[in-house]
């Protein structure tokens, strides 16, 4: 009795160690962000690299968490606006997403390709919490997948006000790309 | 027996099973919190200057912050002069932000014709995390060099006679999102100074301090205590109180203040007007900061 149930939770054990294979994770995804208006002269562009995405393959569960202070700008001043003026990122330090992929089911994890996905979810940002959708894409390529995704937030939702003294420069919605290359979390 | 062990080993399927479902509620708790880093603190000031005097802050590395000072008459004046409107002094100053802590700019004022540089470095900014530091710790070396004409040309003057000396330690702390505040003690060195009675070493104490009150609007004071160097009923401390103001590129530096120098030999030293006497006068500092070379890592 005493070794069947030993093998019996080793069994279970194993199991578990399966589940978790069943997840991707990176802390190198990209995020770039760029709220430039069209009359702007400048570009208002920035980049965060050190940006946390999980995945649960078996669910298509997925979440990301960027730290707001690691978006980069090419001029100094706008990342210093970025920060203090309009994200606040010493109040709120973290954007995160907690969503899933709607059509899991037609990406097929374990064999190569490119398979477009609807990701719904979740995003927190600036202490606002609003539903997004988008259009994005998963590619397998030898083991590894890579989540690509674009879509735009308005800075109203997320009661980011832009002066209207600024308005010609920085546009109400911002483009917001990701780009995420995951490896199997052990 | 038998039977404790079949529980035991149910309820580990339980748990077990339990286990992955609760992870799915928080992916990213799985990859592990994120591992606290050392990290500077930023933004205790607007700008690199509180009103007059240095602040703890320091413009980013590959910038240029053009300023464009103003003092205009004092108040007690009345319309008469439109309540100090009708005269101004200026300076023009750039400043090169060349390391996240080191600065260096150059200025000229209409008030005696005068040329000032300085260099601008903190061994030690204030951080939080790990191995962080409670303060800024930053050093000024400045000099100033009075281009006017020889007041008295017939006899033998020295070119050094133009030149004062400052030195400057800031002391500073951004206590919280909102209040930044700083001690700065300084000496002003004169190679010449108008009468015995004046000392050529001054020692004075600086304390200036910020107030954000929103995203783009702060409070500042900034006020310096002159040890040995005032002449009763003719020089005072310089005390100014403004308003910091950001509209995008510019921040607009908007205060009252008994000073008309505007720079540390002129300030401390020559301020001849008084809060007492309702002899403060309206000034501003534009700053405008232009990005010069690409930015470069942190």
């Amino acid at each position: 009795m005493k070794k069947i149930s030993t093998v019996f939770i080793l069994f279970i054990l194993s199991f578990q160690a399966i589940q978790a294979q069943g997840k991707f994770f990176t802390k190198t995804g990209k995020i770039n962000f760029n709220a430039t208006a069209p009359s702007s002269p400048e570009k208002i562009e920035g980049v965060n690299k050190a940006v946390t995405c999980v995945i649960d393959i078996k669910t298509g569960n997925m979440q990301f968490a960027v730290l707001m202070k690691g978006f980069e700008f090419e001029r100094a001043l706008m990342e210093e606006h970025f920060n203090e003026n309009y994200v606040e990122s010493s109040k709120f330090p973290k954007t995160e997403f907690k969503g899933s992929v709607s059509n899991n089911a037609t990406v097929n994890y374990t064999k190569d390709g490119v398979y477009p996905v609807k990701v719904k979810g979740k995003l927190t940002m600036h202490g606002e919490t609003k539903e997004v959708e988008t259009d994005g894409k998963i590619s397998i390529k030898g083991g590894k997948i890579n989540a690509t995704a674009s879509f735009s937030v308005a800075f109203a939702d997320y009661k980011i006000t832009i002066p209207t003294l600024v308005s010609d420069k920085i546009a109400k919605k911002a483009n917001i790309e990701v780009d995420c290359s995951l490896e199997p979390l052990k | 027996m038998k039977r404790s062990y079949l529980m035991g080993s149910l309820f580990l399927v339980c748990f077990l099973y339990f286990q992955p479902i609760q992870a799915q509620d928080d992916l990213l708790a799985l990859v592990g919190p994120d591992k606290p880093k050392k990290e500077r603190v930023k933004y205790a000031f607007k700008s690199p200057r509180v009103i007059n005097g240095h602040s703890m802050e320091f413009l980013n590395p590959g910038t240029m912050d053009f300023r464009i000072l103003h003092r205009f008459g004092p108040l007690d004046q009345g319309y008469k002069n439109f309540f100090g409107f009708d005269q101004a002094n200026m300076r023009i100053g750039l400043d090169f932000g060349l390391l996240h802590n080191l600065m260096v700019g150059i200025g000229r004022s209409n008030v005696k014709k005068e040329v000032d540089g300085y260099i601008k470095f903190a061994p030690i900014r204030q951080s939080t995390g790990p191995g962080n530091f409670p303060v800024t710790i930053a050093l000024v070396s400045g000099m100033t060099m009075n281009t006017s004409p020889w007041e008295f040309p017939d006899q033998k003057n020295f070119f050094t006679s133009r030149l004062a000396y400052y030195f400057q330690t800031i002391i500073g702390r951004k206590f919280s999102e909102s209040f930044t505040l700083q001690v700065s003690p300084t000496v002003v060195h004169n190679n010449l100074v108008a009468s015995q009675a004046i000392s050529n070493d001054i020692y004075a104490l600086g304390v200036g301090a910020r107030l954000k009150v929103s995203q783009r609007i702060a409070i500042t004071c900034d006020y310096y205590h002159n040890f040995n160097g005032l002449v009763e009923d003719l020089t005072f401390d310089p005390l100014s109180v403004g308003v910091d103001i950001e509209t995008g590129g510019h921040v607009f530096q908007l205060h009252f203040s008994n000073a008309v120098g505007m720079n540390e030999r002129a300030f401390i030293m020559e301020t001849t007007n008084s809060w007492a006497k309702k002899q403060m006068r309206f000034g501003f500092n534009l700053s405008r900061v232009f990005q010069i070379s690409k930015k470069k890592n942190k």
